[in-house]
């Protein structure tokens, strides 16, 4: 089991630079001498029949978990961001001496954005691997697609994506932030100063961008004063004609363009707003679908002036994000962009590590039961803790497009939200 | 029974591949393999449904479909739809705006049961709609194109075309199938839930029978004059049609029936595995499908089953072990199988082994077996001309 390890590290190295390459080159020795290291920091680590009555893949130093996402297919683009972050988060958890005095091991296991195979690889880590927790899942439909499994077979799984709510379990943890928590305080912040009365709201057409756009009308018909929707479209995935939409939007001259077009469909979209004359910087765009990772795809100046509403981006200026930047680059390579989700999915391995230390055991039912309340004051997008019903409390942020691919931070909540994946008045 | 050899659709030789096929599935794997694995087994053969149906239909009648994932998921669907709206009782979703929908129903502000939903409800016309439906679309499809003496390359480009529509309909069309995400979360079938390791068992069980069934069907397809006419057809088209057959009819005939096979490979994956997505209907999925029946050898019914089982299980080992890689892999062996093998598994059998396996039998069986055993390799190299033009 170890060997494979190794090798998923070996070979993801060898595909990248060879100075990244041997940037990585310390943590494979690392992940393999798993003797050398587990004598003074595991000293005092508690017996494994303790902390493990369930049978998982735990031994006296290591414990196995499942990393899954896609790394290849349509999705790879966006998921190898996570993966990364993964692999840092459970390098950095096993140089400060591991979970309960164990080392980390991962199993890793491509989804190949498809969501059979997402169910299918969750099971055989959770069956045959025995895995303590599964960091993964990217789109909604494969989170869907894995769900029932994580469910019937107990196992706990660490979701980094923001998604469109309507779903809690015991058996999953969002570490990304849940519709409201990402719709709600960006409308007030355009409302207010932008003085955005009408709002024109696009989305590619599946779950999330119709839950979404549901709550925007929502909240812009209902909280934000004599506001309307004066226009709602939505468009295949991959779609890439958007010039009749973009003529309409000429035609209302909507004071926001409200935007959830996701994936290849974005750098049609943008490319085709700037070539019709639409100047982001006089027409206020607020999306909620763009992170840096994507803009690598748009290109910085074509979105240049754009707004984004998110939790965390690469620039925000924190001690906390400093460090996490630099390890990330350090790790992954210099060019490597950090998005939403990527800091999102840092985050999961880090919340087991404390939550498990909490419970004083590995067992899911214990996990589960100790995760409301876990702060973590070390995120790279500051201070977080898991809510009741294991969503995380988190800030909104409004992010300014820049020419260079980064976002300027223009705006963050005061305080935390609090998640609400079932919002009344709302649905 | 030797004067019924003559006229029994099974030749001795078949019968003992049927049973090592049988023994196989029915006793080795489950004795060999962990739950776990044996469930894995298990999805695989619902594709084997789908190779099966195209062994007929493109090695024996020379109509390549490239949109057979198109009736794998129809029948896949007709499950589907029958199990969510098992689940979506009205406690089990009391949180949403209509309790007794199925949850993307109410995501998508549907406030009522679509009419196309209402027949499964039952049971039984579930089973029936999974076996007529596909067939229906099939018939609809093969009667406008045959009819018009479309076929080879044409019909393959438009049985492509079918797959990308049906799969952008189903994205499109979400509040009523479920969109990108497919009909997920279903648990029970008629009061028995579907998810534990007993029912997959007893699912994988009564899969294997349902295939070995299909399997007879197809021989004795293959075997009566309607499969000789089919091989006609497929070598010299023409020639059949001046002897007065009304060729597009038999088209129809075997185009529905691998639609039909398809589909109850579809709803056997439905049950196993416990969804269904339009990620099973696309291009890409239908021509998997075609690879899985070339491997095995178009022209072979048991190959195409090993065939689907070696890829599949490849799939799945490759992916484990190199996440990264696998896909470099799998690319290999299929241009090495089109390369070396044109005719797949089955081809390596009859050239290589079956004919160092006749001796080895002697006496009074293998008399009785070897004549009829040497047709077959005979049937492939003749029949090879036809399909390989179309492709």
């Amino acid at each position: 089991m170890s060997s494979k390890n190794d090798q998923s590290n070996k070979f993801s190295s060898t595909r990248r630079k060879l100075l990244m390459g041997i940037a990585a080159l310390p943590a494979v020795p690392l992940l393999a001498s798993t003797g050398l290291l587990s004598t003074p920091a595991f000293a005092q680590a508690p017996a494994t029949s303790e902390v493990n009555t369930t049978g998982l893949a735990v031994t006296d130093t290591e414990v196995t978990v499942g990393i899954l996402h896609s790394v290849t297919g349509t999705m790879a683009i966006s998921e190898t961001g996570s993966v990364q972050a993964e692999k840092l988060a459970i390098d950095q958890i096993n140089a400060m001496g591991g979970v309960l005095g164990r080392k980390i091991k991962f199993i890793q296991e491509d989804g190949a954005s498809d969501w059979p195979t997402f169910a299918e690889k969750a099971k055989k880590l959770l069956v045959n691997d025995k895995v303590a927790a599964i960091m993964g899942c990217w789109t909604s439909a494969s989170r869907k697609a894995v769900l029932p499994v994580v469910e019937q077979y107990n196992g706990m799984l660490y979701y980094p994506t923001f998604y469109e709510g309507l779903e809690q379990s015991k058996n999953v943890i969002y570490t990304g932030q849940e519709a409201t928590q990402q719709i709600l305080a960006g409308l007030d912040w355009v409302a207010k100063t932008k003085e955005g009365k009408t709002f024109y709201l696009i989305g590619s057409d599946y779950i999330w961008p119709r839950t979404s756009m549901k709550i925007a009308r929502k909240h812009i018909e209902g909280h934000l004063k004599d506001s309307s929707v004066v226009g709602e479209e939505y468009f295949p995935l991959g779609h890439t004609q958007f010039n009749s939409v973009i003529n309409k939007i000429k035609l209302k001259k909507p004071d926001v363009i409200y935007a959830a077009v996701v994936g290849g469909s974005n750098v049609a979209f943008y490319k085709q707003l700037k070539a019709a004359g639409i100047d982001l910087s006089k027409q206020t765009l607020l999306t909620i679908s763009v992170t840096e990772d994507e803009i690598d795809g748009i290109g910085g100046e074509n979105i240049a002036g754009a707004y984004s509403s998110m939790k965390y981006f690469q620039s925000l200026d924190n001690p906390n994000n400093k460090e996490f930047v630099a390890a990330f680059k350090k790790m992954w390579g210099e060019k490597t962009v950090i998005g939403d989700v990527t800091q999102a999915a840092y985050l999961g391995p880090w919340l087991w590590k404390m939550t498990v230390e909490k419970a004083g055991s590995f067992d899911i039912d214990k996990v589960a039961a100790a995760s409301p309340g876990i702060e973590f004051n070390k995120a790279p997008e500051g201070y977080v803790k898991i809510h009741d019903n294991h969503h995380l409390w988190s800030k909104a942020r409004i992010g300014l497009a820049q020419p260079d691919g980064q976002f300027k931070v223009v705006f963050e909540t005061p305080d935390l939200i609090e998640p609400d994946p079932f919002p009344k008045g709302y649905q | 029974m030797l004067k019924s050899d003559r006229t029994f659709f099974l030749r001795p030789q078949d019968m003992i591949g049927i049973a090592i096929l049988a023994i196989l599935l029915v006793v080795v794997l489950p004795l060999t393999l962990d739950n776990f694995r044996l469930q894995f087994v298990g999805k695989y053969l619902t594709y084997a449904f789908v190779a099966l149906g195209l062994v007929l239909c493109w090695g024996y009648a020379g109509i390549l479909s490239l949109g057979q994932g198109v009736f794998f998921g129809l029948g896949g669907y007709c499950m589907a739809m029958f199990l969510k709206l098992e689940s979506s009782s009205v406690e089990a979703t009391k949180i949403q705006t209509t309790p007794g929908i199925p949850d993307f129903m109410d995501w998508n502000q549907i406030t009522a049961l679509p009419l196309m939903w209402q027949p499964f409800n039952s049971l039984t016309l579930t089973i029936i709609a999974v076996i007529l439906v596909p067939a229906l679309f099939a018939f609809i499809v093969g009667f406008a194109m045959f009819k018009r003496r479309v076929g080879g390359v044409y019909f393959a480009i438009i049985t492509q075309a079918l797959a990308a529509i049906m799969t952008i309909l189903i994205i499109g069309q979400q509040g009523y199938t479920g969109g990108i995400n497919g009909i997920t979360d279903l648990r029970t079938l008629n009061g028995w839930d579907i998810r534990t390791d007993s029912a997959k068992t007893i699912l994988y069980f009564v899969c294997v029978a349902l295939l070995i069934a299909c399997i007879l069907i197809a021989y004795f397809v293959k075997s009566s004059k309607l499969g000789r006419i089919l091989v006609a057809m497929r070598d010299k088209e023409d020639r059949v049609r001046f002897s007065g057959y009304d060729v597009a009819n038999f088209k129809v005939f075997v185009f529905c029936l691998a639609a039909s096979l398809s589909a109850i490979g579809g709803a056997m994956f439905t049950l196993q595995v416990g969804f269904m997505s339009p990620s099973f209907v696309g291009i890409v999925p239908s021509i998997e499908m075609v690879i899985y029946a070339a491997v095995g050898g178009r022209l072979s019914i048991l190959g195409a089953i090993y065939g689907t089982l070696l890829v599949n299980w490849a799939k799945t080992s490759f992916s484990e072990s190199f996440p990264e890689l696998w896909l470099f892999g799998l690319g290999g062996l299929f241009i090495a199988v089109v390369l070396i093998f044109p005719n797949g598994l089955a081809g390596l059998w009859q050239t290589y082994i079956a004919p160092r396996l006749g001796p080895l039998f002697g006496g009074a069986s293998a008399r009785r077996a070897s004549p009829p055993a040497a047709t077959p390799p005979a049937a492939p190299s003749s029949g090879t001309a036809a399909p390989a033009a179309a492709e």
